[in-house]
């Protein structure tokens, strides 16, 4: 497996060269964002206390376990992601606001929306690994920079802006032709679940609405 | 007598061994794992864990940063006193919760869930969940902590005598490969799975199948151990490991337990438990000892009794 380690702020070059399942490592800056800084910078249309692309460029799907002590410095635990696909419905707008060119989360979107999203912005999306490694990713915190919208969000919501160094492990999930890892590899393990099915008679009873394909996702 | 402040202090330790240090059992399991899985991105994603559970030890920080949504579960002796009666206790772990929330730090996961209002400390209305038993012929408590994710791996489903074996392999399968793709239910985990009971007690089964059991335990009833066995290696050979890769690394171990059921029905709920299993119990004696441990031995003969009596000899010798 390769490893690459990259510096933010992210340029177009630094992404030409990335295959999917590839290991990043990150250093500099990245910040914080879920669906309580859609709702507010893209729902709401409140424009975020900083300029996000002046900045840096990458983004993270993720709230730390992190606590404000009481002279206002932080303790910032471990870091882990959430779940991506939620957020896809906001990307227009948060491209066009925050001018990100790296996407990290858990679960990654589906190849449609990188076709859609990410590869008009040159973006490509990085997932973490097996969604625990909050303590590696807390290690590669070395400062806390600010936290933009504490009180308005909450810990769990708000921004964080990180120093991070040897920030990772994070996989490449999508490449800048938006092509994705874990599409890949649901292709490669259909056969194999197909065959697990094989012989089990259905329920009697049908779930209303219930999808009746493994080829389907729920994301 | 167990003290207030012995509980406080029992209730914030397990919180902090909960989010710090992966159960041993657990951990060997995964390692055997690794050391079975061919595949290099499945085994590349088993590695990392390792890294990290050591990481979280050497720094004591949380192992996963998602703290779950905490939880306890209590189980009192028949003969235990606790000092201001169970009132006092409930208040206790409420205050460890929100103590060790800060302190540790965890994640404040837990929101009002229509206002999304936030009180910073994991503490709210029903919240956190504290479930209680009881065991004869004990003078002591114990107190287990558990933080699971709270999104994804977890299902319920209403199925019938005539679905049979076939139906239970099936919707085991269906949330495994559901919740399996892109590795949403963080696995490998423990599976829990809930048969019978009413419908909120499959829930609850499966629930407690998933995070009170350990790697390599069996249900003491033969035909139910069979049936555990048999979802364990079918979960581990659906050509799907971790983060939903091509692999082998998909169920730790599987869990059943059962409760007797309606006479039509077979309900039946799946958990899956996180790759980061957290849970850490502690003993209160009534001399103020507290002793910890990763087992929350949960399951007793006195748990699973299925008549209107039951056997004082295996109870007692479960009690120590």
């Amino acid at each position: 497996m390769r490893k690459v380690r990259l510096k933010t702020p992210i340029t177009d070059e630094d992404l030409e060269g990335l295959e999917l399942g590839d290991a990043v490592y990150l250093d500099g800056i990245v910040y914080t964002g879920r669906e309580g800084v859609y709702n507010r910078a893209i729902g709401e249309g409140i424009k975020p206390p900083v300029d996000l692309k002046a900045l840096t460029n990458v983004t993270f799907h993720c709230s730390p376990a992190a606590a404000v002590r009481p002279d206002g410095t932080y303790n910032i635990g471990a870091v882990t992601a959430t779940a991506s696909f939620r957020f896809a419905k906001w990307l227009t707008e948060w491209f066009e606001l925050s001018g990100v060119k790296i996407i990290m989360g858990k679960g990654g979107m589906s190849e449609e929306d990188y076709r859609k999203y990410f590869v008009p912005n040159k973006a490509i999306y990085l997932t973490t690994v097996g969604y625990g490694t909050g303590a590696l990713l807390g290690r590669g915190i070395t400062r806390v920079k600010d936290v933009l919208w504490l009180d308005e969000l909450g810990i769990a919501q708000a921004i964080w802006v990180l120093e991070v160094e040897n920030f990772g492990p994070f996989l490449v999930e999508s490449d800048l032709q938006g092509n994705s890892l874990f599409e890949r590899e649901n292709r490669r393990t259909q056969p194999m679940v197909a065959k697990s099915f094989e012989g089990l008679k259905e329920p009697a009873l049908k779930r209303y609405g219930e999808t009746t394909s493994r080829e389907d996702e729920v994301v | 007598m167990i003290r207030k402040d012995k509980i406080l202090e029992a209730g914030k330790e397990i919180m902090s061994r909960a989010a710090i240090e992966i159960p041993r059992d657990y951990k060997d399991g995964i390692q055997q794992m690794v050391e079975e899985e061919e595949e290099e991105l499945s085994r590349f994603v088993l590695q990392s864990m390792l890294e990290n559970w050591d990481a979280a030890e050497e720094d004591r920080r949380a192992m996963c940063a998602d703290t779950g949504v905490p939880r306890y579960f209590v189980k009192a002796g028949n003969e235990a006193q606790v000092e201001g009666g169970f009132v006092a206790l409930e208040h206790m772990l409420r205050k460890a919760t929100a103590e060790a929330t800060y302190e540790i730090p965890l994640r404040p996961n837990r929101v009002h869930p229509l206002t999304r209002h936030d009180n910073n400390n994991n503490v709210g209305i029903n919240a956190p969940e504290i479930e209680f038993t009881f065991e004869p012929d004990a003078d002591w408590i114990d107190i287990t902590s558990v933080h699971k994710g709270g999104l994804f791996g977890s299902d319920y489903r209403m199925l019938f005598p005539g679905d049979g074996v076939d139906g239970i392999k099936k919707f085991f399968l269906d949330v495994l490969y559901e919740f399996g793709r892109r590795g949403l239910a963080c696995q490998p985990a423990i599976m829990g799975v809930g048969l019978g009971g009413s419908k909120d007690i499959s829930m609850t089964l499966g629930k407690q199948a998933a995070c009170l059991r350990t790697v390599g335990e069996a249900n003491p009833d033969p035909e139910i151990a069979a049936l555990e066995a048999e979802l364990k290696e079918m979960g581990n050979n659906i050509g799907m490991g971790p983060m939903g890769f091509v692999g082998k690394s998909m169920v730790i171990d599987c869990h059943i337990e059962v409760g007797y059921t309606h006479t039509g029905g077979m309900p039946m709920s799946v958990h899956s438990f996180c790759l980061s299993s957290r849970r850490a119990t502690a003993r209160l004696h009534a001399d103020g000892g507290i002793e910890y441990r990763t087992d929350p031995q949960w399951f007793t003969p006195y748990m699973r009794r299925d008549t209107i009596d039951w056997s004082t000899s295996e109870t007692a010798r479960a009690a120590g």
